[in-house]
Protein backbone atom coordinates (compact mmCIF):
# COMPACT_ATOMS: atom_id res chain seq x y z
CA UNK A 1 0.00 0.00 0.00
CA UNK A 2 2.82 2.61 1.03
CA UNK A 3 4.58 1.44 -2.03
CA UNK A 4 1.45 2.48 -4.64
CA UNK A 5 1.09 5.37 -3.06
CA UNK A 6 4.69 6.54 -3.67
CA UNK A 7 4.55 5.19 -7.03
CA UNK A 8 1.54 7.75 -7.55
CA UNK A 9 3.41 10.33 -6.33
CA UNK A 10 6.34 9.91 -7.91
CA UNK A 11 5.99 12.34 -11.16
CA UNK A 12 7.29 9.93 -13.55
CA UNK A 13 5.05 7.33 -11.87
CA UNK A 14 1.90 9.82 -12.47
CA UNK A 15 3.38 10.60 -16.25
CA UNK A 16 4.32 6.95 -16.83
CA UNK A 17 0.57 5.25 -15.59
CA UNK A 18 -1.47 8.16 -17.17
CA UNK A 19 0.16 7.48 -21.07
CA UNK A 20 0.00 3.73 -20.14
CA UNK A 21 -3.93 4.23 -18.99
CA UNK A 22 -4.11 6.26 -22.57
CA UNK A 23 -3.10 3.92 -24.61
CA UNK A 24 -4.58 0.99 -22.85
CA UNK A 25 -8.31 2.97 -23.15
CA UNK A 26 -7.54 3.82 -26.96
CA UNK A 27 -6.35 0.28 -27.54
CA UNK A 28 -9.62 -1.44 -25.55
CA UNK A 29 -12.01 0.94 -27.11
CA UNK A 30 -10.57 0.87 -30.61
CA UNK A 31 -13.36 -1.47 -31.98
CA UNK A 32 -16.15 0.44 -30.34
CA UNK A 33 -15.13 3.78 -32.38
CA UNK A 34 -13.74 2.10 -35.04
CA UNK A 35 -15.82 -0.98 -35.86
CA UNK A 36 -14.63 -1.47 -39.25
CA UNK A 37 -11.49 -3.32 -40.34
CA UNK A 38 -8.90 -0.27 -39.58
CA UNK A 39 -7.33 -1.45 -43.03
CA UNK A 40 -10.46 -0.70 -45.52
CA UNK A 41 -10.55 2.37 -47.35
CA UNK A 42 -12.60 5.29 -45.58
CA UNK A 43 -12.34 7.89 -47.43
CA UNK A 44 -10.24 9.82 -50.41
CA UNK A 45 -6.51 9.12 -50.33
CA UNK A 46 -4.27 11.46 -48.75
CA UNK A 47 -6.47 14.13 -46.72
CA UNK A 48 -4.11 16.16 -44.33
CA UNK A 49 -4.98 16.10 -40.49
CA UNK A 50 -7.32 18.56 -38.78
CA UNK A 51 -9.49 19.42 -42.06
CA UNK A 52 -12.35 16.69 -42.14
CA UNK A 53 -13.69 16.24 -38.68
CA UNK A 54 -14.86 12.55 -39.71
CA UNK A 55 -11.28 11.58 -40.34
CA UNK A 56 -9.41 13.30 -38.04
CA UNK A 57 -5.99 12.46 -38.54
CA UNK A 58 -6.47 12.33 -42.28
CA UNK A 59 -6.10 9.17 -44.70
CA UNK A 60 -2.89 7.61 -46.25
CA UNK A 61 -2.19 6.79 -49.42
CA UNK A 62 -5.30 4.10 -49.95
CA UNK A 63 -7.73 6.31 -48.21
CA UNK A 64 -7.30 4.73 -44.87
CA UNK A 65 -8.34 6.22 -42.03
CA UNK A 66 -5.24 7.11 -39.98
CA UNK A 67 -6.92 7.73 -36.48
CA UNK A 68 -8.37 3.99 -36.52
CA UNK A 69 -4.87 2.79 -37.42
CA UNK A 70 -3.31 4.30 -34.22
CA UNK A 71 -6.20 2.93 -32.25
CA UNK A 72 -5.95 -0.82 -33.51
CA UNK A 73 -2.13 -0.13 -33.85
CA UNK A 74 -2.61 0.19 -29.96
CA UNK A 75 -3.62 -3.29 -29.68
CA UNK A 76 -0.98 -4.77 -31.59
CA UNK A 77 1.90 -2.95 -30.17
CA UNK A 78 0.37 -3.68 -26.66
CA UNK A 79 -0.90 -6.89 -26.78
CA UNK A 80 2.79 -8.01 -28.60
CA UNK A 81 4.69 -6.24 -25.80
CA UNK A 82 3.16 -7.62 -23.16
CA UNK A 83 3.16 -11.24 -24.07
CA UNK A 84 6.25 -11.45 -25.21
CA UNK A 85 7.65 -9.90 -21.79
CA UNK A 86 5.16 -12.63 -20.30
CA UNK A 87 7.36 -15.40 -22.20
CA UNK A 88 10.22 -14.50 -22.08
CA UNK A 89 10.23 -13.67 -17.66
CA UNK A 90 8.21 -16.95 -17.74
CA UNK A 91 10.72 -19.08 -20.29
CA UNK A 92 13.65 -17.47 -18.55
CA UNK A 93 13.18 -17.68 -14.84
CA UNK A 94 12.53 -21.42 -15.22
CA UNK A 95 15.88 -22.00 -16.84
CA UNK A 96 17.27 -19.43 -14.20
CA UNK A 97 16.04 -21.68 -11.60
CA UNK A 98 16.63 -25.12 -12.85
CA UNK A 99 20.01 -24.10 -13.45
CA UNK A 100 20.64 -22.72 -10.29
CA UNK A 101 19.05 -24.92 -8.21
CA UNK A 102 19.97 -28.08 -10.18
CA UNK A 103 23.86 -26.50 -10.26
CA UNK A 104 26.86 -28.85 -11.59
CA UNK A 105 27.03 -30.42 -15.05
CA UNK A 106 22.76 -29.11 -15.65
CA UNK A 107 23.72 -25.21 -14.53
CA UNK A 108 26.71 -25.50 -17.07
CA UNK A 109 24.77 -26.66 -19.82
CA UNK A 110 22.17 -24.11 -19.28
CA UNK A 111 23.99 -21.61 -18.92
CA UNK A 112 26.19 -22.23 -21.82
CA UNK A 113 23.17 -22.39 -24.17
CA UNK A 114 21.96 -18.95 -22.24
CA UNK A 115 25.33 -17.74 -23.48
CA UNK A 116 24.89 -18.61 -26.73
CA UNK A 117 21.58 -16.67 -26.94
CA UNK A 118 23.02 -13.74 -25.53
CA UNK A 119 26.10 -13.30 -28.57
CA UNK A 120 23.37 -13.14 -31.04
CA UNK A 121 21.77 -9.81 -31.37
CA UNK A 122 18.66 -9.66 -30.21
CA UNK A 123 17.01 -8.10 -33.16
CA UNK A 124 18.92 -10.34 -35.78
CA UNK A 125 17.01 -12.99 -33.89
CA UNK A 126 13.99 -11.97 -34.49
CA UNK A 127 14.48 -11.06 -37.96
CA UNK A 128 15.78 -14.71 -38.61
CA UNK A 129 13.10 -16.68 -37.18
CA UNK A 130 9.91 -14.72 -38.30
CA UNK A 131 11.44 -14.65 -42.20
CA UNK A 132 11.77 -18.51 -41.35
CA UNK A 133 8.59 -19.42 -40.03
CA UNK A 134 6.77 -16.76 -41.64
CA UNK A 135 5.03 -13.60 -40.07
CA UNK A 136 1.93 -14.06 -37.88
CA UNK A 137 1.29 -11.96 -34.21
CA UNK A 138 2.60 -15.72 -32.65
CA UNK A 139 5.25 -15.51 -34.47
CA UNK A 140 6.44 -12.29 -33.82
CA UNK A 141 5.65 -12.87 -29.76
CA UNK A 142 8.04 -16.01 -29.58
CA UNK A 143 10.61 -13.92 -31.93
CA UNK A 144 11.03 -11.11 -29.55
CA UNK A 145 10.58 -13.62 -26.59
CA UNK A 146 13.32 -15.44 -28.07
CA UNK A 147 15.54 -12.64 -28.26
CA UNK A 148 14.71 -11.50 -24.46
CA UNK A 149 14.90 -14.17 -22.39
CA UNK A 150 18.56 -14.76 -21.51
CA UNK A 151 17.93 -11.45 -18.81
CA UNK A 152 15.34 -12.72 -16.62
CA UNK A 153 17.19 -16.57 -16.92
CA UNK A 154 20.62 -14.72 -15.64
CA UNK A 155 18.97 -12.62 -12.59
CA UNK A 156 16.64 -15.12 -11.83
CA UNK A 157 19.68 -17.81 -11.41
CA UNK A 158 21.75 -15.64 -9.41
CA UNK A 159 18.83 -15.05 -7.18
CA UNK A 160 18.38 -18.69 -7.26
CA UNK A 161 21.64 -19.68 -6.27
CA UNK A 162 21.12 -17.44 -2.99
CA UNK A 163 18.44 -18.34 -1.88
CA UNK A 164 18.75 -22.12 -2.44
CA UNK A 165 21.31 -22.02 0.92
CA UNK A 166 18.29 -20.33 3.02
CA UNK A 167 16.83 -22.69 5.85
CA UNK A 168 12.98 -23.00 4.44
CA UNK A 169 14.66 -24.29 1.22
CA UNK A 170 17.05 -27.12 3.63
CA UNK A 171 13.31 -27.45 5.63
CA UNK A 172 11.65 -28.62 2.39
CA UNK A 173 14.30 -30.99 1.48
CA UNK A 174 14.08 -32.05 5.53
CA UNK A 175 9.90 -32.38 5.08
CA UNK A 176 10.89 -34.48 1.67
CA UNK A 177 9.41 -32.37 -0.79
CA UNK A 178 10.21 -33.48 -4.46
CA UNK A 179 13.44 -31.39 -5.48
CA UNK A 180 11.55 -30.21 -8.59
CA UNK A 181 8.37 -29.05 -6.08
CA UNK A 182 11.10 -27.12 -3.88
CA UNK A 183 12.46 -25.76 -7.27
CA UNK A 184 9.32 -24.08 -8.43
CA UNK A 185 7.24 -23.68 -5.20
CA UNK A 186 9.40 -22.29 -2.57
CA UNK A 187 12.45 -21.15 -4.90
CA UNK A 188 10.97 -19.85 -7.57
CA UNK A 189 8.50 -17.74 -6.21
CA UNK A 190 11.12 -15.81 -3.76
CA UNK A 191 13.54 -14.91 -6.69
CA UNK A 192 11.04 -13.41 -9.27
CA UNK A 193 11.06 -9.55 -7.61
CA UNK A 194 14.43 -8.98 -8.76
CA UNK A 195 13.25 -10.68 -12.28
CA UNK A 196 10.42 -8.87 -12.34
CA UNK A 197 12.02 -5.63 -12.37
CA UNK A 198 13.31 -5.99 -16.01
CA UNK A 199 9.68 -6.66 -17.31
CA UNK A 200 9.37 -2.55 -18.23
CA UNK A 201 12.46 -2.86 -19.99
CA UNK A 202 11.54 -5.91 -21.52
CA UNK A 203 8.04 -4.81 -23.01
CA UNK A 204 9.32 -1.52 -23.59
CA UNK A 205 11.94 -3.33 -26.10
CA UNK A 206 9.15 -5.76 -27.29
CA UNK A 207 6.88 -3.02 -28.36
CA UNK A 208 10.21 -1.33 -30.56
CA UNK A 209 11.48 -4.46 -31.46
CA UNK A 210 7.49 -5.43 -33.08
CA UNK A 211 7.57 -2.09 -34.99
CA UNK A 212 11.01 -2.41 -36.20
CA UNK A 213 10.02 -5.77 -37.46
CA UNK A 214 6.55 -4.49 -38.89
CA UNK A 215 8.17 -1.42 -40.47
CA UNK A 216 11.03 -4.37 -42.48
CA UNK A 217 7.43 -5.44 -43.84
CA UNK A 218 7.79 -8.94 -41.40
CA UNK A 219 4.60 -8.19 -39.05
CA UNK A 220 1.39 -9.73 -38.96
CA UNK A 221 0.43 -8.34 -42.76
CA UNK A 222 -3.80 -9.15 -41.19
CA UNK A 223 -3.14 -6.34 -38.61
CA UNK A 224 -2.17 -2.87 -38.48
CA UNK A 225 0.63 -2.09 -36.59
CA UNK A 226 2.61 1.18 -36.21
CA UNK A 227 5.90 0.13 -37.82
CA UNK A 228 3.58 -0.82 -40.72
CA UNK A 229 2.11 2.56 -41.05
CA UNK A 230 5.89 4.39 -40.78
CA UNK A 231 6.75 2.05 -43.24
CA UNK A 232 3.48 3.34 -45.58
CA UNK A 233 4.33 7.05 -45.32
CA UNK A 234 8.02 6.41 -45.76
CA UNK A 235 7.28 6.48 -49.66
CA UNK A 236 4.96 10.11 -49.46
CA UNK A 237 7.74 11.68 -46.98
CA UNK A 238 8.01 14.75 -47.90
CA UNK A 239 4.51 15.62 -49.28
CA UNK A 240 2.76 14.22 -46.38
CA UNK A 241 5.27 13.26 -43.47
CA UNK A 242 2.35 13.24 -40.85
CA UNK A 243 1.82 9.71 -41.95
CA UNK A 244 4.98 8.72 -40.28
CA UNK A 245 4.83 11.27 -37.86
CA UNK A 246 1.51 10.33 -36.18
CA UNK A 247 2.68 6.58 -35.46
CA UNK A 248 5.85 7.65 -34.35
CA UNK A 249 4.83 9.90 -31.71
CA UNK A 250 2.17 7.07 -30.21
CA UNK A 251 5.43 4.68 -30.44
CA UNK A 252 7.50 6.83 -28.37
CA UNK A 253 4.78 7.92 -25.85
CA UNK A 254 4.11 4.38 -25.00
CA UNK A 255 7.19 3.40 -25.07
CA UNK A 256 7.98 6.33 -22.32
CA UNK A 257 4.76 5.52 -20.77
CA UNK A 258 6.11 1.80 -19.79
CA UNK A 259 10.32 3.06 -19.16
CA UNK A 260 8.30 5.37 -16.73
CA UNK A 261 5.87 3.36 -14.95
CA UNK A 262 8.37 0.57 -14.51
CA UNK A 263 11.44 3.08 -13.47
CA UNK A 264 9.14 4.19 -10.43
CA UNK A 265 7.72 0.72 -10.06
CA UNK A 266 11.12 -0.14 -9.02
CA UNK A 267 11.79 2.98 -7.26
CA UNK A 268 8.51 2.61 -5.32
CA UNK A 269 9.43 -1.18 -4.21
CA UNK A 270 12.97 -0.50 -3.06
CA UNK A 271 12.22 2.33 -0.77
CA UNK A 272 9.54 -0.03 1.08
CA UNK A 273 12.07 -2.58 1.25
CA UNK A 274 14.42 0.33 2.78
CA UNK A 275 11.93 0.85 5.16
CA UNK A 276 11.27 -2.74 6.13
CA UNK B 1 13.99 -51.23 19.46
CA UNK B 2 16.61 -49.32 18.58
CA UNK B 3 15.83 -46.43 16.00
CA UNK B 4 19.31 -45.10 15.24
CA UNK B 5 22.83 -46.49 14.97
CA UNK B 6 25.87 -44.27 13.86
CA UNK B 7 29.05 -46.52 13.64
CA UNK B 8 32.48 -44.81 13.05
CA UNK B 9 30.34 -41.69 11.47
CA UNK B 10 32.88 -39.27 9.97
CA UNK B 11 32.60 -36.41 7.99
CA UNK B 12 34.60 -34.23 5.88
CA UNK B 13 33.82 -30.75 4.17
CA UNK B 14 35.46 -29.88 1.19
CA UNK B 15 35.79 -26.00 0.27
CA UNK B 16 38.18 -25.51 -2.78
CA UNK B 17 41.39 -27.63 -2.19
CA UNK B 18 41.17 -27.32 1.90
CA UNK B 19 39.31 -30.46 3.98
CA UNK B 20 37.86 -29.55 6.94
CA UNK B 21 36.75 -32.08 9.09
CA UNK B 22 34.03 -32.15 10.98
CA UNK B 23 33.23 -35.22 13.20
CA UNK B 24 35.65 -37.93 13.95
CA UNK B 25 34.58 -41.57 14.90
CA UNK B 26 31.39 -41.44 16.51
CA UNK B 27 29.35 -44.12 17.83
CA UNK B 28 25.78 -43.48 19.05
CA UNK B 29 22.72 -45.03 19.57
CA UNK B 30 19.34 -44.00 19.91
CA UNK B 31 16.29 -46.06 21.21
CA UNK B 32 12.66 -46.11 19.99
CA UNK B 33 11.19 -42.85 22.66
CA UNK B 34 14.16 -41.84 23.65
CA UNK B 35 15.27 -38.21 24.26
CA UNK B 36 18.74 -37.81 23.82
CA UNK B 37 20.77 -34.14 23.80
CA UNK B 38 23.96 -33.48 21.65
CA UNK B 39 25.85 -30.87 23.29
CA UNK B 40 28.59 -28.95 22.72
CA UNK B 41 30.06 -25.48 21.90
CA UNK B 42 29.85 -23.70 18.32
CA UNK B 43 32.03 -25.64 15.88
CA UNK B 44 32.13 -28.64 17.58
CA UNK B 45 30.02 -30.88 14.73
CA UNK B 46 26.72 -31.29 16.25
CA UNK B 47 24.26 -30.17 13.99
CA UNK B 48 26.84 -31.78 10.88
CA UNK B 49 25.61 -34.54 13.26
CA UNK B 50 22.25 -33.85 12.90
CA UNK B 51 22.38 -33.00 9.00
CA UNK B 52 24.09 -36.10 8.05
CA UNK B 53 21.43 -38.10 9.72
CA UNK B 54 19.07 -36.36 7.13
CA UNK B 55 21.58 -36.46 4.06
CA UNK B 56 21.29 -32.43 4.33
CA UNK B 57 25.42 -31.95 3.88
CA UNK B 58 26.15 -30.31 0.56
CA UNK B 59 27.18 -32.07 -2.69
CA UNK B 60 30.95 -32.96 -2.25
CA UNK B 61 30.95 -33.80 1.36
CA UNK B 62 32.93 -37.04 2.26
CA UNK B 63 31.17 -39.21 4.81
CA UNK B 64 32.60 -42.62 5.90
CA UNK B 65 31.18 -44.78 8.53
CA UNK B 66 27.10 -45.53 8.41
CA UNK B 67 24.14 -44.56 10.05
CA UNK B 68 21.18 -47.39 9.92
CA UNK B 69 17.47 -47.17 11.11
CA UNK B 70 17.50 -51.05 12.40
CA UNK B 71 13.64 -50.37 13.27
CA UNK B 72 12.97 -49.30 9.56
CA UNK B 73 14.13 -52.15 7.53
CA UNK B 74 13.87 -49.70 4.78
CA UNK B 75 15.92 -46.18 3.62
CA UNK B 76 14.75 -43.29 5.94
CA UNK B 77 12.45 -41.24 4.01
CA UNK B 78 12.99 -37.28 4.99
CA UNK B 79 9.98 -36.07 6.78
CA UNK B 80 7.70 -39.21 7.01
CA UNK B 81 10.89 -40.75 9.26
CA UNK B 82 12.79 -37.23 10.15
CA UNK B 83 11.17 -34.19 11.32
CA UNK B 84 13.49 -31.48 11.59
CA UNK B 85 12.86 -27.96 13.54
CA UNK B 86 15.80 -25.44 12.34
CA UNK B 87 16.94 -22.59 14.76
CA UNK B 88 15.62 -19.60 13.38
CA UNK B 89 12.18 -19.74 12.50
CA UNK B 90 11.90 -16.73 10.36
CA UNK B 91 14.59 -18.40 7.94
CA UNK B 92 12.69 -21.45 8.13
CA UNK B 93 9.53 -21.08 6.85
CA UNK B 94 8.64 -19.68 3.33
CA UNK B 95 8.13 -15.78 2.97
CA UNK B 96 5.80 -16.12 0.40
CA UNK B 97 3.85 -19.41 1.24
CA UNK B 98 1.00 -19.64 3.77
CA UNK B 99 1.08 -20.92 7.16
CA UNK B 100 -1.72 -23.22 6.42
CA UNK B 101 0.07 -24.16 2.64
CA UNK B 102 3.54 -25.16 4.18
CA UNK B 103 2.11 -27.64 6.92
CA UNK B 104 -0.33 -29.27 4.54
CA UNK B 105 2.28 -29.48 2.02
CA UNK B 106 4.34 -31.96 4.51
CA UNK B 107 0.67 -34.21 4.94
CA UNK B 108 0.33 -34.23 1.55
CA UNK B 109 3.57 -35.81 0.44
CA UNK B 110 3.89 -37.89 3.43
CA UNK B 111 0.34 -38.98 3.92
CA UNK B 112 -1.19 -39.34 0.87
CA UNK B 113 -3.84 -37.30 1.54
CA UNK B 114 -5.75 -34.89 -0.83
CA UNK B 115 -5.28 -30.85 -0.39
CA UNK B 116 -8.57 -30.39 1.69
CA UNK B 117 -7.75 -33.26 4.51
CA UNK B 118 -4.28 -31.95 4.46
CA UNK B 119 -5.46 -28.73 5.03
CA UNK B 120 -7.79 -30.13 7.69
CA UNK B 121 -5.34 -31.63 9.31
CA UNK B 122 -2.61 -28.28 9.17
CA UNK B 123 -5.78 -27.29 11.24
CA UNK B 124 -5.44 -29.62 13.79
CA UNK B 125 -1.78 -29.76 13.94
CA UNK B 126 -2.05 -25.89 14.69
CA UNK B 127 -4.53 -26.48 17.46
CA UNK B 128 -1.72 -29.35 19.12
CA UNK B 129 0.72 -27.32 19.02
CA UNK B 130 -1.69 -24.59 20.97
CA UNK B 131 -1.87 -21.25 18.30
CA UNK B 132 -4.74 -19.57 19.20
CA UNK B 133 -7.31 -19.67 16.41
CA UNK B 134 -5.61 -22.01 13.82
CA UNK B 135 -8.35 -21.17 11.33
CA UNK B 136 -7.11 -17.92 10.71
CA UNK B 137 -3.88 -18.31 11.41
CA UNK B 138 -3.07 -20.65 8.67
CA UNK B 139 -4.17 -18.02 6.07
CA UNK B 140 -1.55 -15.62 7.43
CA UNK B 141 2.30 -15.47 6.17
CA UNK B 142 5.33 -15.90 8.32
CA UNK B 143 5.83 -12.13 8.77
CA UNK B 144 2.36 -11.65 10.31
CA UNK B 145 3.90 -13.80 13.19
CA UNK B 146 5.74 -13.38 16.47
CA UNK B 147 8.79 -16.03 16.94
CA UNK B 148 7.31 -18.34 19.30
CA UNK B 149 4.42 -18.50 16.98
CA UNK B 150 6.62 -19.14 14.08
CA UNK B 151 8.55 -21.58 16.06
CA UNK B 152 5.33 -23.88 16.62
CA UNK B 153 4.40 -23.85 13.09
CA UNK B 154 7.86 -24.76 12.24
CA UNK B 155 7.08 -28.24 14.93
CA UNK B 156 3.60 -28.70 13.58
CA UNK B 157 5.30 -28.96 10.13
CA UNK B 158 8.35 -30.99 10.97
CA UNK B 159 5.48 -33.42 12.81
CA UNK B 160 3.00 -33.53 10.15
CA UNK B 161 4.61 -36.76 8.65
CA UNK B 162 4.34 -38.41 11.55
CA UNK B 163 8.21 -39.17 11.86
CA UNK B 164 9.50 -41.42 14.34
CA UNK B 165 12.38 -39.13 15.39
CA UNK B 166 12.40 -35.38 15.73
CA UNK B 167 15.62 -33.57 15.64
CA UNK B 168 15.37 -30.05 17.29
CA UNK B 169 18.79 -28.16 16.07
CA UNK B 170 19.15 -25.44 18.45
CA UNK B 171 15.31 -24.69 18.18
CA UNK B 172 14.97 -22.97 21.09
CA UNK B 173 18.15 -20.78 20.37
CA UNK B 174 16.52 -17.40 18.84
CA UNK B 175 13.51 -17.07 21.33
CA UNK B 176 13.63 -15.39 24.54
CA UNK B 177 13.61 -17.68 27.89
CA UNK B 178 9.94 -17.50 28.41
CA UNK B 179 8.94 -18.42 24.99
CA UNK B 180 12.05 -20.96 25.41
CA UNK B 181 10.31 -22.85 28.30
CA UNK B 182 6.99 -22.49 26.65
CA UNK B 183 8.21 -24.26 23.32
CA UNK B 184 10.23 -26.50 25.66
CA UNK B 185 7.22 -27.99 27.57
CA UNK B 186 5.32 -28.14 23.92
CA UNK B 187 8.49 -30.73 22.57
CA UNK B 188 8.11 -32.51 25.44
CA UNK B 189 4.34 -32.95 25.40
CA UNK B 190 4.85 -33.75 21.51
CA UNK B 191 7.32 -36.03 21.73
CA UNK B 192 5.55 -38.34 24.64
CA UNK B 193 2.28 -38.37 22.67
CA UNK B 194 3.35 -39.92 19.20
CA UNK B 195 6.19 -41.56 20.79
CA UNK B 196 8.46 -40.19 19.01
CA UNK B 197 12.61 -40.27 19.56
CA UNK B 198 14.12 -36.85 20.52
CA UNK B 199 17.45 -35.81 19.16
CA UNK B 200 17.75 -32.50 20.95
CA UNK B 201 20.60 -30.26 20.07
CA UNK B 202 21.62 -27.65 21.41
CA UNK B 203 24.59 -25.50 23.33
CA UNK B 204 23.11 -24.82 26.47
CA UNK B 205 24.07 -27.98 29.09
CA UNK B 206 21.29 -26.97 31.74
CA UNK B 207 18.34 -26.75 29.06
CA UNK B 208 18.89 -29.98 27.39
CA UNK B 209 19.25 -31.77 31.30
CA UNK B 210 15.50 -30.39 31.33
CA UNK B 211 14.32 -32.83 28.61
CA UNK B 212 16.98 -35.29 28.04
CA UNK B 213 17.54 -39.19 29.07
CA UNK B 214 20.51 -38.89 27.72
CA UNK B 215 23.19 -36.51 27.14
CA UNK B 216 26.55 -36.85 24.32
CA UNK B 217 28.82 -34.18 24.36
CA UNK B 218 30.83 -33.35 21.51
CA UNK B 219 33.75 -31.15 21.23
CA UNK B 220 35.91 -30.33 17.97
CA UNK B 221 34.09 -32.95 15.85
CA UNK B 222 34.60 -35.87 18.59
CA UNK B 223 32.06 -37.27 21.06
CA UNK B 224 33.78 -37.24 24.42
CA UNK B 225 31.59 -38.28 27.07
CA UNK B 226 27.92 -39.51 26.72
CA UNK B 227 25.63 -41.18 29.59
CA UNK B 228 22.44 -40.63 31.54
CA UNK B 229 21.67 -37.02 32.18
CA UNK B 230 21.79 -37.43 35.69
CA UNK B 231 24.90 -38.81 36.60
CA UNK B 232 26.53 -36.67 33.39
CA UNK B 233 25.42 -33.56 35.22
CA UNK B 234 26.38 -34.97 39.26
CA UNK B 235 29.81 -36.54 38.60
CA UNK B 236 30.76 -35.50 34.54
CA UNK B 237 33.62 -38.31 33.78
CA UNK B 238 35.73 -35.51 31.27
CA UNK B 239 37.10 -31.91 32.36
CA UNK B 240 35.75 -30.50 29.77
CA UNK B 241 31.81 -31.19 30.62
CA UNK B 242 32.51 -29.96 34.03
CA UNK B 243 33.63 -26.99 32.35
CA UNK B 244 30.67 -26.62 30.19
CA UNK B 245 28.73 -27.46 33.54
CA UNK B 246 30.62 -24.43 35.38
CA UNK B 247 29.90 -22.57 32.32
CA UNK B 248 26.08 -22.19 33.04
CA UNK B 249 24.83 -19.36 34.94
CA UNK B 250 21.05 -20.17 35.02
CA UNK B 251 18.47 -18.06 36.39
CA UNK B 252 17.94 -20.84 38.94
CA UNK B 253 21.45 -20.32 40.00
CA UNK B 254 21.62 -20.77 43.85
CA UNK B 255 25.24 -20.53 43.96
CA UNK B 256 26.53 -17.31 45.34
CA UNK B 257 28.27 -14.61 43.62
CA UNK B 258 31.84 -15.71 44.17
CA UNK B 259 34.10 -12.55 43.70
CA UNK B 260 37.57 -13.57 42.27
CA UNK B 261 38.63 -10.21 43.55
CA UNK B 262 40.60 -7.69 41.11
CA UNK B 263 39.19 -5.18 39.05
CA UNK B 264 37.84 -7.02 36.04
CA UNK B 265 35.21 -8.65 38.06
CA UNK B 266 34.54 -5.61 40.29
CA UNK B 267 33.35 -3.87 37.14
CA UNK B 268 31.28 -6.94 35.42
CA UNK B 269 28.91 -6.46 38.69
CA UNK B 270 26.38 -8.70 39.66
CA UNK B 271 24.56 -10.93 37.26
Amino acid sequence: MIAVHRFLRSPEGLAGAGLLLIFAILALSAPFFFPRDPLSIAGPALIGPFQDWSLPLGTDRLGRDVLAGILHGARTSLTVGIAAAAAAIAFGAIVGTLAGFAGGLMDEALMRITEAFQTVPGFLLALAFVSVVGPSLAAVVIAIALAAWTGPARVARAEVLSIRERDYVASARVAGMHPLAIAFREVLPNALPPVLALSSVIVAQAILIEAALSFLGLGDPNRVTWGGMIAEGRAVLRSAPYLSIFPGIALVLTVLGVYLAGEATVEASAVRKGIA
Amino acid sequence: MRKLAIRGLGVTYRRDAEEITALTGVDLDLEDGERLAIIGESGSGKSTLARAICGLLPAGTQIVGSIDWPSLRRAPVNGRDVGYVFQDPSASLDPVMTIGKQIAEVARTHRGATWQQSFALAEELAGRVRLPDPASILKAFPHQLSGGQKQRIAIAAAIAGKPGLLIADEATSALDTIVQAEIMALVKQLVAEDGMSLLFISHDIALASQIADRIAVFRDGRLIEVGPAESLLTAPRTPYTRLLLDAHLGLDTTKPWHSGGGAASARAGPP
